[in-house]
């Protein structure tokens, strides 16, 4: 018992001298810095109140990038300068060729079809009496993982045999109407759109939400001008409803955009980058830690880091254009 | 090692604590080939490190972390204690450093003696004799094998031990051992042969149950459960002696299903058997640390762990009796019967090959490549 309560104490204490030493710390620097004379103050005291906030970023994120950048250039362990090898392993290796190929595929198709379909949704259900428990259902797969996503849809694709019982749902469903059972994650002609399939699943709720909300705000008064003018729900569609909420449109592509690139978890539960699955973040993660190659694994994380760079930097500047306006 | 297997060790490792009063610390870990070099590098290694391979280990004994046992073991006491394989698999330019532990076969295939007494099948002695049991399961309109290669990120490991299976049952020792050396190519004629001698079972759509498509989307522990049952779908499985923990539960370990050894190929080659295991080494050289090599060396720990059961002792002069099923007794009796005892090429390959482009390149294998894209894509990935 006596034991709890030191350790209490120990933790009261470690608490209010951390929170305390470090609004004692900013009080201080406060006080010194309006000690300087009057120009200098005033160019110094952001600099001040943002200096932790620097000091982690740069310990968590810059330090860490250049550290990579640096290793991108070494052997697998470390130690030697090899210059530009790794690169050229990571634009020429077959695996590697088959990864970004696959990653393009997903790209297209996850960026595509989410998005389309989240819009079609959007549009459809707007202002149907049963829109929120439409919408909740189509958004419910966001709030799985992964991994979590990827062990429902083993399965759903799960194979058996033919003539034995089928675990897996689709199969199952084949079997009953009297197909072959198909090897969905393993044949190589519709694993790819398999995989590709659970993403979908997952994010068609993201873009949905938020495309539904942009569709709301779209000003009643337009939509009545048009129909007035003799225009049709297609015509309003595509001329009004499209171009209002573009921007919109183009911030949820470019946010799906940066998930799929960044896609890993999926290919490696389901099939491990097996039977052609391979994507660019799966294989960084086994060049670095099955094969404890940190020279490749780290040349990968750069290129992923450099393809990723465009779109965010896109992605800021539209949101910087919509908070001015308004 | 974590959980059940924790227990056991500690269980095999208790009697030395009585006896010396020294207390062992035994850590498990699920992240062992991660944790350990770090632990290494930062300085702060444990005393003693079970390994699951020995390609590890040697790395650290070349780089001269680890304490070489002659420094305070007899050559005669170890030899007395190991077959000679066991200690040059520890073994490092000629130097020991490693103390097996625990022993798993892998060249086993399990059957149902019971389907086997119903219908007359004989256990095969040759390669030709498994043959052509398979095609006579196949005249009767049954299928001869359950193959499961599916092992999430590791899947394609199951192919390999076929591949090692044959290459030293067809090439022998030697070439197996420079074949893991790198001192021949990958695609080598002597690996493209044993590549397509497991072909020619695993792509028979007659052989396997489900076919190719099966082999690749069954999980290698459920594959073994088609052996049982009224009319199973499969009749032999090939498949290392951890599998036992796979068994349906409602088996009889003593009536349904038993083991003979993957037979032989090349009668010159006689019947070789492919192993991996645990191996302790040892970083601190204390006195406390010496007393423990010496305890794992010795028989008591084995004896125990042999007691306990799932568990295969290295060691020689381990009494047969010890182990608790025949089934056990069987796989360690077909240990200790081996005439060449190899260890699983892919765990003493380099990573990247190893447990990379060697299961991967299975996976395309089976799938349908051909053995050569395969086996030169594989050569082409080993480190320099």
């Amino acid at each position: 018992m006596m034991e709890f309560w030191t350790r209490l104490l120990n933790v009261v204490l470690a608490i209010a001298i951390g929170c305390g030493g470090v609004i004692g710390l900013f009080y201080l620097a406060n006080l010194a810095i309006n000690a300087l004379p009057k120009p200098w103050n005033q160019r110094l005291l952001p600099w001040v109140y943002i200096s932790p906030a620097l000091l982690l970023l740069s310990a968590y994120l810059i330090l860490p990038t250049v550290q990579t950048f640096y290793l991108s250039f070494l052997d697998g362990r470390s130690q030697n300068f090899v210059g530009l090898k790794n690169y050229i392993f990571a634009f020429t290796d077959r695996a590697m060729l088959i990864a970004f190929k696959n990653n393009l595929l997903w790209l297209v198709l996850v960026t595509g079809i989410s998005v389309s379909l989240g819009l079609i949704i959007a549009v459809l259900v707007d202002k149907v009496r049963y829109e929120p428990i439409i919408k909740s259902l189509i958004f419910l797969p966001m709030a799985i993982s992964f991994v979590g996503a990827s062990v429902i849809w083993k399965f759903m694709y799960a194979y058996k045999p033919a003539g034995d019982d089928q675990i897996g749902v689709l199969n199952a469903l084949l079997v009953n109407f009297g197909f072959e059972p198909v090897g969905w994650v393993v044949e190589q002609s519709v694993n790819n759109f398999a995989l590709i399939a659970i993403m979908i699943w997952l994010y068609t709720g993201f873009a949905m939400v938020i495309l539904s909300s942009a569709v709301k705000g779209i000003p009643e008064e337009v939509i009545e001008a048009a129909r007035i003018d003799g225009a049709n729900s297609w015509q309003i569609f595509w001329r009004i409803t499209i171009p209002m909420i573009r921007s919109t449109i183009l911030v949820v592509s470019t946010t799906i955009i940066i998930l799929v690139l960044k896609v890993f978890d999926i290919v490696f539960v389901m099939t491990g980058g097996n039977y052609g699955t391979e994507v660019i973040a799966s294989r960084m993660i086994k060049e670095m830690f099955n094969y404890r190659n940190f020279g490749r694994g780290s040349a990968i994380a750069i290129v992923l880091l450099i393809l990723i760079i465009p779109v965010m930097i896109s992605n800021i500047r539209r949101f910087r254009t919509q908070e001015k306006l308004r | 090692m974590i959980g059940e297997q924790q227990e056991k060790i500690e269980a095999a490792l208790a009697p030395f604590t009585e006896e010396t009063g020294i207390e062992v610390v035994y850590e498990g870990t699920d992240t062992f080939a991660t944790t350990l070099p770090i632990r290494v590098d930062s300085g702060n290694p444990p005393d003693l490190a079970m390994f699951p391979q020995p390609g590890l280990m040697a790395d650290f004994a070349r780089e001269g972390m680890l304490v070489p046992l002659t420094e305070f073991m007899s050559l005669e006491d170890l030899q007395a204690a190991y077959d000679e394989s066991w200690i040059q698999l520890g073994s490092v330019n000629n130097v020991p450093y490693g103390v097996w532990y625990r022993a798993s076969v892998k060249s086993l295939v399990w059957y149902n003696p019971q389907q086997f007494t119903a219908n007359g099948y004989e256990i095969p002695t040759t390669w030709d004799e498994m043959l052509a049991l398979s095609d006579r399961l196949v005249s009767e309109g049954k299928t001869p094998w359950c193959i499961g290669m599916e092992s999430g990120d590791a899947t394609g490991w199951v192919g390999t031990d076929w591949v090692e299976e044959i290459m030293l049952r067809t090439a022998g020792p030697n070439v197996y051992d420079q074949w893991i050396s790198h001192e021949i190519p990958f695609n080598d004629p002597a690996v493209e042969n044993a590549v397509n001698i497991f072909g020619d079972i695993v792509r028979n759509e007659d052989y396997v149950y489900g076919g190719v498509v099966s082999a690749l989307s069954t999980p290698f522990g459920d594959s073994i459960q088609g052996l049982f049952g009224e009319d199973p779908n499969c009749y032999l499985h090939k498949q290392g002696n951890f599998i036992e923990a796979f068994l349906p539960t409602d088996i009889n370990l003593d009536e349904d299903v038993d083991v003979f050894p993957l037979p032989q190929i090349n009668p010159d080659q006689g019947l070789p058997i492919l192993v991996a295991g645990d191996v302790f080494a040892m970083f601190n050289d204390t006195p406390e640390a010496r007393q423990l090599m010496e305890y794992l060396a010795s028989k008591t720990p084995h004896e125990v762990a042999a007691g306990l059961g799932g568990y295969l002792s290295p060691r020689q002069g381990i009494d047969l009796a010890l182990y608790p099923t025949d089934l056990s007794r069987k796989q360690a009796e077909i240990l200790n019967n081996a005439d060449v005892i190899r260890f699983d090429a892919s765990d003493m390959m380099p990573g990247a090959v190893g447990t990379g482009t060697f299961w991967s390149g299975m996976v395309d294998y089976v799938g349908g490549a051909d053995a050569e894209t395969v086996l030169t894509n594989i050569e082409n990935s080993w480190p320099e």
